[in-house]
Parts: structure tokens; sequence; C-alpha cells
């Protein structure tokens, strides 16, 4: 096992830093000067100009630019941002909880869902339970997210008032961030109705970002569990008079669970995308809204170290998912 | 009464070109105790026929009988519940391919436990002791370590005593064993029937041993019954089956043994068994049978009395010679 993790890491570094090559040349790349392109229609002396040059390292050559942002990025260095002045990596990291916090619900909603509705589909293969789960997920997943969070707005928001449309919490809470999760921060904040308020604003982004890996999920687990259910070893599971929660749930899902653990692990990578419309759409405060105004305001620092390290969280998943793999299937193993 | 009675069993399967019967009027009896075996060629229905009693066939099959009884309790209008108190206890089945049977993810000790934990009222740590007792039982060295061995780890002939150990976790009253040996070696397959018969005489359960090898019938069974495209076409004692078998396609089996009943596989007859599409009209055997008369091609036969083994046939064989018409 330990062997196992060794090795994929060892195909980790590579990716990482073609990873690190993208982002890098993702403003050098851009036509024009970078300075001027930040500063946009304002403009500048030339004596700032000069300055920032030297400030950002524009007047070296680019491959004493990548080494000095490589070894930066090792360092926790990712620059400082045009537009604030402060360092890229802690407006990240300040910011992340509140993404994590999301994409974490989202995912919990996607498999706490999809996993069932894909093994009811599969067991009832044809019937209508089938149909009716299929076709919603085929719905779901065709769904455009900034046109299925308006609907969700006017319904529940809109008419019939039940969930706020933007932030984390209502303003009239007001406690010291500890580990930046609202939900834990809410309680433990002791205030009265924070901790409701939280969840309240949690649900609709939650709805809206977990929707399209829900509908990937229940399909993969539905097209897995068909598979796996002509199996001979679920044969002997029902030859041994074991209930269908167990013969399903157990025996089929175990080995069914492979395939859909790599569609779970690939759509952190959708969930990224995913969130930054969602954000932006209820001003959620997070790295995804952040990136977005990143663009808009031209702080490409920002945007650049934004860009790094939302590829490597969906290496790392990737990796975590790979170990997990080889937890469940013991031939994988070795 | 029979432990178990299956008269008239049928089984359909829809298929994209409709229904399809795989098993067609199959009488089976199985007293306490007894051996008995089922051979035919591929295809015959051996497998679907007792599939269908265990209520293990996909969603695709419809099956159908007179009577379904095992114990006494009638399969047929049994619920869920009950059926599944009896499927794995008092009746458990072993399987074609015993790598496959068992499943990759969990470990030995893990899916005997289970059995056990399903039908009877163990501790944790009775059923631990019990697993290690079974697996000696079937003959597996080291048991302690193999109960944390993975499928994989094992090779086929030790996937298949496991498969044996499981089922007969529970003391069943019957086991059905269906070709427990083919992708065996020799030896194996040899290590393997002896261990079933052994724990046969040991415990007094029946077995019914499905197969292709007319030497493990003449050396195991009690009781014969010869299948063929779905139907049962013969039934009789061992020795009087071989001796004398009443219908052209025993006759044919057994005619066909190099040495009579030494061979390993399934003697071949010329001719093919009739699929979905080329059912004839008659005797289902009549195009391969060298007795065909016209009337064979003409109407479905009926069982003979059992003093002529039940044989399927309108003139069923005495010692080779074919007989004036039964009815
Ligand atoms: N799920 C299924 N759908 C359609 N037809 C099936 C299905 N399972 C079995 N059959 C058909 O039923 C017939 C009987 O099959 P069965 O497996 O019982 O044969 P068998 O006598 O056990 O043969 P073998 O000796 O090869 O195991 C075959 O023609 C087979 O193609
Ligand atoms: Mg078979």
């Amino acid at each position: 096992m330990l062997s196992f993790i060794l090795r994929r890491l060892g195909t980790f570094i590579p990716t990482f830093i073609g990873v690190s090559i993208v982002s890098f040349l993702f403003i050098r790349l851009l036509p024009g000067d970078p300075i001027l392109l930040m500063a946009g229609e304002r403009g500048m002396s030339a004596e700032r100009h000069a300055q920032l040059m030297v400030q950002f390292g524009f007047d070296q050559p680019l491959i004493t630019q990548y080494w000095d942002y490589l070894t930066g990025i090792l360092r926790g260095d990712l620059g400082i941002s045009f537009k604030t002045k402060r360092p890229v990596w802690d407006e990240f990291f300040a910011l992340f909880p509140a993404t994590l916090e999301l994409s974490l619900c989202a995912i919990v909603f996607a498999v706490v869902l999809g996993i069932p509705a894909g093994i009811i589909a599969a067991v009832k293969r044809g019937k209508w339970p089938d149909q009716v789960l299929m076709s919603t997920a085929l719905v779901g997943y065709s769904m455009p997210i900034f046109w299925w969070a308006l609907l969700l707005i006017i319904l529940f928001s809109g008419m019939l008032g039940w969930t706020p449309v933007s932030g984390r919490i209502s303003l009239m809470f007001f406690f010291p961030s500890g580990t930046g999760f609202m939900l834990i921060d809410s309680l433990r904040s002791g205030q009265a109705g924070a901790f409701a308020s939280a969840v309240e604003h949690l649900i609709l982004p939650t709805i809206v970002l977990g929707t399209i890996p829900l509908a990937v999920i229940a399909r993969q687990t539905r097209s897995a569990m068909l598979e796996v259910l002509s199996e001979d070893y679920v044969r002997t599971a029902k030859a041994k008079g074991l209930g269908p929660l167990r013969v399903n749930g157990l025996h089929a899902l175990r080995n069914a669970l492979i395939p859909v653990i790599t569609v779970i692990g690939l759509s952190v990578g959708t969930l990224m995308a995913g969130a930054i419309l969602t954000e932006t759409i209820f001003s959620w405060p997070g790295v995804g809204k952040w990136m977005v105004e990143g663009i808009g305001s031209r702080d490409y620092t920002a945007v650049q170290g934004g860009l790094l390290m939302i590829a490597l969280i969906v290496m790392v998943v990737n990796l975590v998912v790979d170990v997990l793999y080889g937890l469940i299937n013991p031939k994988i193993r070795r | 009464m029979p432990l178990l009675d299956v008269r008239n069993l049928c089984v359909d399967f829809r298929t994209a070109n409709g229904l399809f019967r795989a098993v067609d009027g199959v009488d089976v009896q199985v007293n306490v105790g007894d051996v008995l075996a089922i051979v035919g060629e591929s295809g015959s229905g051996k497998s679907v026929s007792m599939l269908a009693l265990m209520g293990l066939l996909p969603w695709t099959a419809t099956i159908n009988a007179d009577l379904l009884h095992f114990d006494g309790v009638d399969l047929a209008s049994a619920n869920t519940q009950q059926r599944r108190s009896i499927i794995g206890k008092d009746v458990a089945m072993i399987f074609q391919e015993p790598m496959s049977s068992l499943n990759p993810c969990f470990t030995i000790g893990f899916q005997l436990r289970e059995t056990m934990k399903a039908h009877l009222p163990l501790s944790r740590r009775e059923r631990q002791s019990r697993a290690i007792q079974l697996l000696e039982q079937v003959g597996l060295p080291e048991p302690e370590r193999r109960l944390k061995a993975f499928p994989h780890q094992l090779s086929g002939g030790m996937c298949q005593r496991v498969m044996i150990a499981m089922a007969i976790a529970c003391k069943p009253k019957l086991l059905i064993a269906d070709e427990p040996t083919p992708a065996l070696d020799v030896t194996i397959q040899a290590q393997i029937l002896e261990l079933l018969l052994d724990l046969q005489k040991d415990t007094g359960m029946a077995l019914v041993l499905i197969t292709h090898d007319m030497g493990v019938v003449a050396e195991t069974a009690q009781r014969v019954s010869v299948q063929y495209a779905g139907q049962k076409v013969e039934e009789q004692g061992v020795r009087d089956l071989f001796a004398n078998p009443h219908h052209p396609y025993t006759h044919a089996l057994l005619a066909a043994l190099p040495e009579r009943a030494t061979s390993r596989q399934l003697p071949s007859i010329p001719g093919v068994v009739p699929g979905q599409f080329d059912r004839p009209k008659g005797c289902l055997f009549s195009p391969r049978c060298t007795y065909a008369k016209d009337r064979c091609f003409q109407e479905v036969p009926v069982a003979a009395p059992p003093a002529l083994g039940l044989a399927r046939c309108h003139y069923p064989l005495v010692d080779g010679i074919a007989q004036r018409e039964v009815s």
C-alpha cells in the first residue's frame, strides 16, 4: 500500500510542474505589457511603471521569473495582489474555507442522494422508478447552473420566502471567524439562531452546485450496479438468503463503488468550475467569486494564484481518490 | 414425503426474439439423504431448473410449476421472508464458477461468517470458531490465515472448498452442486467430489449433483435424472440406468462412452441440442435418434411408466431393443 502511494506521488510531481507552467504563462502570454494591462484605463507615470516592473519581476528573463515563481510556491508565496497589495496566498486562504464548506456540502448532497438513486434505478431497471430517476438525472445534468439557480431563487426565495438569496449568514449575526466554516463558527458563537441562519444560507447554493454531480453520480452508480448485479458473487449472496439491502447495498455496491468514486473525484473539477458561477450568483464570499472579481479588476496575480491553487486542490483530491480506490479494491493494492 | 418435490417445472426467458422455454415440464424428487445426479448436454436446462428452485434467476425469467415443495413448504406461495429463511440455510447451492462466485471485495472469513450471521443464533466468537472448523472440514490448511485472505489470493480449487464450507455452514438438508469441478484439474476434481460425498455421508444431507461427467455419475449417485433440451427424458437408479437405459438419448450417451463410464467428458452424439428456433414438432430428440419412426416426428411423447424409467419416448428401449408402443 505504501509503495502504491509513493508511486502515485511520483506522477504527482510532473503534473504539478505542468500546472505551474500553465498558470505562470497565463499572464505573460497575454499580448501587451502586463503592468499596463493590470493598470487598465487608469494609466500611470513612467517611473511608477518601471518601479512596478521591478517589483513584479517582469524585467527579468522568463526562465528566472519562472524559477522565482516556482520556489515562491514552495515557500507559500504566490506574489502580491495587484489590487489589495496583500499576499495572494493569504487572500486565498482567508476565502477558501467558504468555498470548501460550500463544495463539501454540495458533494455530500450529491453522494447522499445520488448513490441511493443509482442503486434503486439499477435494481428496478426498466420499471417506473428507474425511468423517473434517470429522466430527472438527465434534466439535472443538462440544466445550466445560472438558470437553475434563478429558478430556485424565484421559487424558494421569491414566491415562498423560505431561503435567503445571498451571503453566508444573516447580517444581524456577528462573531469572529474561527475555523472559517460558517456552520462550525455559528455553532461555537452560541448566538441563538446563528446556526439556523447559516444553514438557510447554504441550502440553495448547495443544491445548485450539487445538482450536476448528483446527476453524474446517480447515472454512474446505476450503470456500475447494473454491471455488478449480474455477477456470480451477487447470485452467491442471494443464495445465502441475505436480504436485498445487504445484497445490493453491500455485496453489489462495494464492487460498483470503484467507478463511482472515480466519478466523485473527477466531479471535484466540475465542482470548482461550478463554484465560480454559484458563488457569484449567491454573493458567496469564496475563492470563486474572488477570482471573478480578480478578472474584472485585472488583478492577474490573484487570478494566477487562484488558478494554481484550484488546480492543486483538484490534483490532491484525485490522489486521495486513487488511494481510496486501493483501499476498496484489494486487487489494486500490492 | 420427499424432501424436495417439484412437479412440471417450466421456466421461460423473455428474450429479444420472444419467449424461450429453457425448462419444460421437469419433475424432481429428492428424499432425505438421497444423492441425485442430473446429467445432460450443455444447454439442457440443468442449471436453470435448480436456479429456479432457489429463486436465483434473473428478472427476465418466468417460473411455473404445479408443485414446488421443499420440506413441506410451498416455495411458490411462500413470501420472500420465508423463502430467505430456507434458501442458504436448509437448501444451499454451489456454482459452476468458484472463482467468480466469491465477492472479490470481502475476505473469506467475512463471507463465511455472514452466512451464519443470517441464519444461526451464534455469537461473534462462535461464528469465528465455526468458520475455522468449517475450513478444516473442507480440507483447507491454515484456516486462520485463510479467513483473512481475499478470494484472488486463493486457487480455483481452494475457492470451491470455501464455497462448499459456506454452503454447509448452516447444516443444510439439501445441497445442490452445479458442476462443481469443470475448470479444475483432474486430481482436484476428484478431491472435491470425494469431499462432497464424505460430507453427504457424515451429515446425511441430500445432494443434487449436476454434472457432465458420466464417470462421476457412476461413482457417486444413487439415482440419475437425464435432461435433454429442457425436458427430463429419463430417471432411474444408477445401476439400472447403466445396465438398461430406456430412452434412446440415454442409450446413445452410454453407447458413446469409450469405455463405459470412465470418460471424464460427456460423450458426444451426432447433432446438437435444439435451441429456441429449431424445436422439432414431435419428440425433441427425434432428429438425432437412430430409432425414430414417423410417429416420433409428429407426436410429442409422454413419460413412460416408472418400470421403463419414466422415459419420455414412444418406443422405449429394453435391453437395447425398441419396444412396441407403450400406450
Ligand atoms: N438468463 C438467460 N436468458 C436467456 N436464456 C437463458 C438464460 N440463462 C440460461 N438460458 C438458456 O437456457 C438454456 C439452459 O441453460 P442452462 O444453463 O440451464 O444449461 P445447462 O444444462 O446448465 O448447461 P451447462 O452444462 O452448459 O451448464 C440454455 O439454452 C441457455 O442459453
Ligand atoms: Mg449449467
